[in-house]
């Protein structure tokens, strides 16, 4: 699915108000200036996003972006809709108070891998697991930038930076096992150099009613430069990358030769080749997430066998509904007069 | 007679048929068992029971920081104290005039606060060898002789109480409670109060459960009639109703009276409540009251902690509700990340800090006035905010729409300071009419105020109000005022990102004068002796839950023919304006605090004005006749102790 063919009448979207006409990417820029650094893959994030957001037909003033902190945290002052930079880590903290208030507001968190899974990480896991109906692009680059470079919760071990010269110590989070480990929905991967793809995933995060968390692989390349080469890199990207389209066969390569496939014993996933009879047909609406977290988990640690796509999208009713439908039972149903409640059962009258 | 029909008149004509009626002003009770024996609801009812006769009082609970320790040790004791009396009553009270002991443990954690002479009524049941020696009595202190000095009751209640639940089938945990009934029943005979509260109380509580309600009916009632017929209860007590103003009264406790000014305050503002909380002992109550009322449109989310608490209360705020969150002190630790961010945001946004005592776990389920600092000074930066504390527990309510008055209006987060007395003790009340509270209502932007250096029409967040300094609000969903606000400084005007040098210098400035310019009303000062200058030398100022004990110090003071002024501080920042002014019209300013000194420094730094300081922090109130001591020794030229 691309961002053009959207469906306007998905559940995650019925109660925010449409325009008529669709809007222009340009009618999202702000007069900020542009600062991160020539060569960012926030750039080109942000361009996607600009665009996409205008295909929405949301009107502007019904788009909430909320950051923590970080490079990639800057981006709500380049989106021209209402935007919070917060604080490190917070962001989905502010954004659920924002988006169960207010079903009538698109609600999208930009975070990074430091934000959201170091400083940040019981914030992220306790959205996804009640669903609130967020967007949460987390651009991944697998070091701190803002900071000047130190190692971060995706760093692949053994990383070397100016708080780890002799290598760090720790094995790197995977934010998609993490993701569906802590229930989540919806659970994404793109890459910031396929803009296609980024908007294609973001579109069908955006249909999702429910926490989408999307990891976006972004290059910074000041710190960590080509940190994602093996899945850019024209000569090998075909062979390294594993594309999940729903209802497809996970078939890659540059030949299309190599195959994800299921032993039909233990059920394991494991890259076989294209002509077996056990070739996965992608179902991202596999209710046991076992299967989408044994997809997450064929990525070599050198990324060769990198899933990128929509590893899982389910229904599971979102904290959003339920919290509104408890509030609309109990003012149906409930007593509504202050003054009786603040007199309570046990008074008396003086005078 | 049935149990239904001890109402008020019996009370009087039984009470004129006892041989003797002592007519007393006050009484201080104190009702103290196992945690899990229900103290707290016996001495509540009793509460209800002095109250609807018109009584004025105040209580205390006292209960462990463990859920359930051991039973009979005394680590699991747990009491709830009430003084009721003819006039305005203050405090809790000091020493004891009765004591009800249900267990050794009780008695041996509470005669020492019993006055000599007062009356001692024990339940004997659990006065075995093993359970005595267990909390460390050699002996039996009901046959030893060191009880002489009391008025000594000692009863079977629990044989008595299920004697009399008997042939109603209930189970073994259900006849032990309706022990509590049965001393209840006693007390109230004793102090002739009138038990149909209680029986009310009752019906609603087990009207699904007949034979338990019968049960405790028949213990109250036998209670009742123990007195009535056993001789060695040859006197009774009276105590008359105070002359309190006129009006519809509630009793209430701190807790609940700040979950309802919350929500009276957001009804005035026509906004929606929102409370994000994470629980923390004393504060959780406010997030449990506040959770039953979906039906008065308001909404509470228990976040993940205490940060996620805060965060979620600014994201309402920032999206047009009335944004609250409530803690104690660890809490408030955590939250001070964001309530810095709040403050340059310039959003409304109302904390309540229900002190215990600190530092890091510390007392849990004690009191302590020692988070002053923490609210005024515990930020990143410069980050001032208004900080107010409530002075009794029914002034929460009030406290609670003073925060969000000023939250709303100026656009600032506030700090509202309980404490775990004020939490939990309670007060009569006298209930005000929601048409009469303060109008909130907010006035949110609506079209765009500035113009672009290329003469554009936009939105300029931070072109303030020049009177309050208060920015305009625009909550998303408003057509063409799409803004970004963040923690980064902000361009004085537009709020887009700015490193400028002295915008930073002049929005730090702003943001300063916006507290320092809010109106607070001007410090007044309790002096019937004269106006400040001409009356006392000798001026009181305390902050908080002090103003019960202070005030009944000063009030003893009075009797005793000494001239004394009293001051009470609502509003801890910004100070009233007259206050320095105020203070230096006494020759010493005493203030008593639970802390070591916090405010006494505030005034120091911010007058210039000495000040001495009376401290203590053992996690109880200030008794008032240690103050009304503390303040003789200053009046008559000797030290503060
Ligand atoms: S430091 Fe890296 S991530 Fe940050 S702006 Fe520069 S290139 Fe981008």
């Amino acid at each position: 699915m691309t961002s053009t063919d959207f469906d306007f009448d998905l559940p995650a979207l019925r109660s925010v108000p449409r325009t008529a006409e669709p809007l222009s990417a340009a009618e999202f820029r702000t007069s900020q200036e542009v600062r991160w650094c020539p060569g960012c893959g926030d750039h080109a994030i942000l361009a996607a996003a600009q665009g996409f957001l205008a295909s929405l037909r949301i009107p502007r003033e019904n788009i909430v972006i909320v950051s923590g902190i970080g490079c990639s945290s800057r981006l709500p002052y380049y989106v021209d809709t209402y935007g919070i930079h917060s604080i490190h880590g917070r962001a989905p903290t502010i954004a659920t108070g924002i988006s169960i208030n207010r079903p009538d507001l698109s609600v999208w968190v930009v975070t990074g891998d430091g934000d959201a899974l170091s400083i940040g990480g019981n914030h992220l896991i306790h959205a996804l697991r009640r669903n609130v109906n967020l967007k949460i692009l987390l651009l991944n680059n697998r070091i701190y930038g803002l900071t000047k470079g130190q190692y971060s919760p995706t760093s692949e071990f053994g990383k070397v930076t100016k708080s780890t010269p002799g290598g760090s110590l720790d094995d790197p989070f995977n934010p998609i096992a993490l993701a569906i480990g802590a229930g989540a929905s919806f659970v994404a991967r793109t890459i910031d150099s396929d803009r296609r793809h980024l908007a294609a995933t973001l579109g069908a995060a955006v249909a999702h009613d429910g926490t989408a968390l999307v990891e976006i692989y972004q290059n910074c390349p000041v710190f960590n430069n080509d940190a994602y080469q093996p899945l850019k890199d024209p000569s090998r990207k075909d062979d390294w990358t594993i594309r999940l389209e729903h209802g497809q066969p996970v078939i890659f390569g540059s030949r299309s030769d190599q195959a994800v496939v299921r032993d039909p014993v233990t059920g394991a996933l494991r890259i076989g080749s294209a002509d077996d009879p056990d070739v996965v047909v992608h179902d991202a609406r596999t209710d046991n997430p076992a299967y989408a977290l044994a997809l997450s988990l064929l990525a070599e640690k050198d990324l060769r066998h990198t899933p990128i796509g929509v590893f899982r999208s389910v229904f599971r009713p979102t904290y959003d509904s339920r919290f509104r439908a408890q509030l609309a039972e109990a003012e149906e149903t409930g007593p509504t007069d202050l003054q009786q409640l603040l007199l309570g059962t046990d008074n008396w009258t003086i005078g | 007679m049935s149990v239904e029909q001890i109402g008020a008149e019996q009370v009087r004509d039984q009470a004129r048929e006892r041989q003797r009626v002592e007519r007393l002003d006050r009484v201080v009770i104190r009702f103290a068992g196992d945690s899990g024996d229900g103290m707290q609801l016996t001495g509540d009812r009793f509460t209800a029971q002095a109250a609807t006769f018109g009584n004025d009082l105040a209580t205390l609970p006292n209960y462990p920081a463990e859920i359930r320790a051991p039973a009979g040790s005394l680590p699991g004791v747990s009491s709830f104290q009430v003084q009721f009396g003819n006039d305005r009553v203050l405090t809790p009270g000091d020493r004891l005039d009765a004591l009800v002991a249900m267990n050794p443990a009780a008695l041996k954690a509470n005669i020492g606060d019993l006055r000599p002479g007062g009356v001692l009524i024990v339940d004997t049941h659990d006065f075995t060898p093993r359970a005595l020696s267990r909390v460390g009595y050699d002996d039996n202190p009901l046959t030893d002789g060191s009880l002489r000095d009391y008025l000594v009751h000692a009863i079977d209640m629990t044989s008595l109480a299920g004697a009399a639940v008997a042939e109603f089938g209930l189970s073994r945990k259900e006849a032990s409670r309706a022990r509590n009934m049965f001393a209840l029943g006693l007390v109230s005979w004793m102090y002739n109060r009138p038990i149909e509260p209680t029986v009310s109380f009752l019906r609603r509580r087990f009207g699904g459960k007949p034979a338990v309600l019968a049960g405790n009916l028949a213990a109250l009632r036998a209670g009742w009639d123990l007195g009535e017929t056993t001789e060695s209860f040859a006197v009774t007590y009276e105590v008359a109703p105070a002359p309190l103003p006129a009006g519809t009264y509630r009793n209430i406790q701190g807790n609940q009276a700040t979950a309802y000014g919350l929500v009276a305050a957001a009804e005035r503002a026509g906004l929606r409540l929102f409370l994000g909380a994470y629980p923390i002992t004393p504060a959780s109550d406010v997030l449990h009251e506040l959770s039953k009322l979906k039906s008065y449109g308001v909404r509470s989310f228990q976040a993940e902690d205490e940060i996620a608490a805060i965060g979620a209360a600014l994201g309402a705020s920032f999206a047009g509700l009335l944004g609250v969150t409530v803690t104690s002190g660890p809490g408030m630790a955590l939250k001070s990340e964001t309530l810095g961010l709040a403050v340059a945001l310039e959003l409304p946004l109302v904390v309540v800090d229900v002190q215990r005592g600190g530092p890091s776990t510390g007392l849990p389920t004690k009191t302590e006035q020692a988070d002053l600092w923490q609210a005024m000074y515990g930020r990143n930066g410069e980050a001032p905010l208004p900080v107010l504390a409530a002075r009794s527990p029914a002034d929460c309510f009030d406290t609670a729409i003073e925060a969000c008055r000023i939250a709303l209006k100026y656009r600032t987060p506030v700090v509202m300071l309980s404490d775990g007395y004020l939490a939990n003790g309670s007060e009569p009340w006298r209930v005000p009419a929601v048409d009469d509270l303060p109008d909130l209502t907010v006035e949110y932007a609506t079209d765009r105020n500035g113009m672009s250096a290329d003469g554009r029409e936009v939105f300029l967040p931070y072109a303030r109000d020049p009177a309050t300094l208060a920015r305009p609000l625009a909550i998303p969903g408003t057509p063409g005022l799409q803004h970004r606000i963040g923690g980064l400084e902000k361009d004085s005007l537009t709020g887009a990102v700015s490193y400028d040098p002295d915008n930073h210098d002049r929005m730090v400035r702003i943001r300063q004068a916006k507290i320092d310019r809010i109106k607070v009303p001007p410090l007044e000062v309790d002096d019937p002796s004269g106006r400040p200058g001409y009356g006392a030398r000798l001026l009181v100022v305390g902050w908080g839950s002090t103003y019960g004990p202070i005030s009944a110090a000063c009030r003893n003071i009075r009797r005793r023919g000494m001239a004394i002024a009293q001051a009470h501080l609502r509003h801890l920042n910004p100070l009233p304006a007259n206050l320095g002014h105020v203070l230096a019209a006494y020759d010493t300013v005493l203030v008593p605090e639970m802390n070591l000194g916090q405010l006494a420094s505030l005034i120091r730094a911010n007058c210039l004005v000495d000040t001495v300081s009376y401290t203590q922090l053992r996690g109880l109130p200030f008794r008032a006749d240690e103050l009304e001591q503390v303040f003789a020794n200053i009046i008559t030229g000797g030290e503060v102790s």
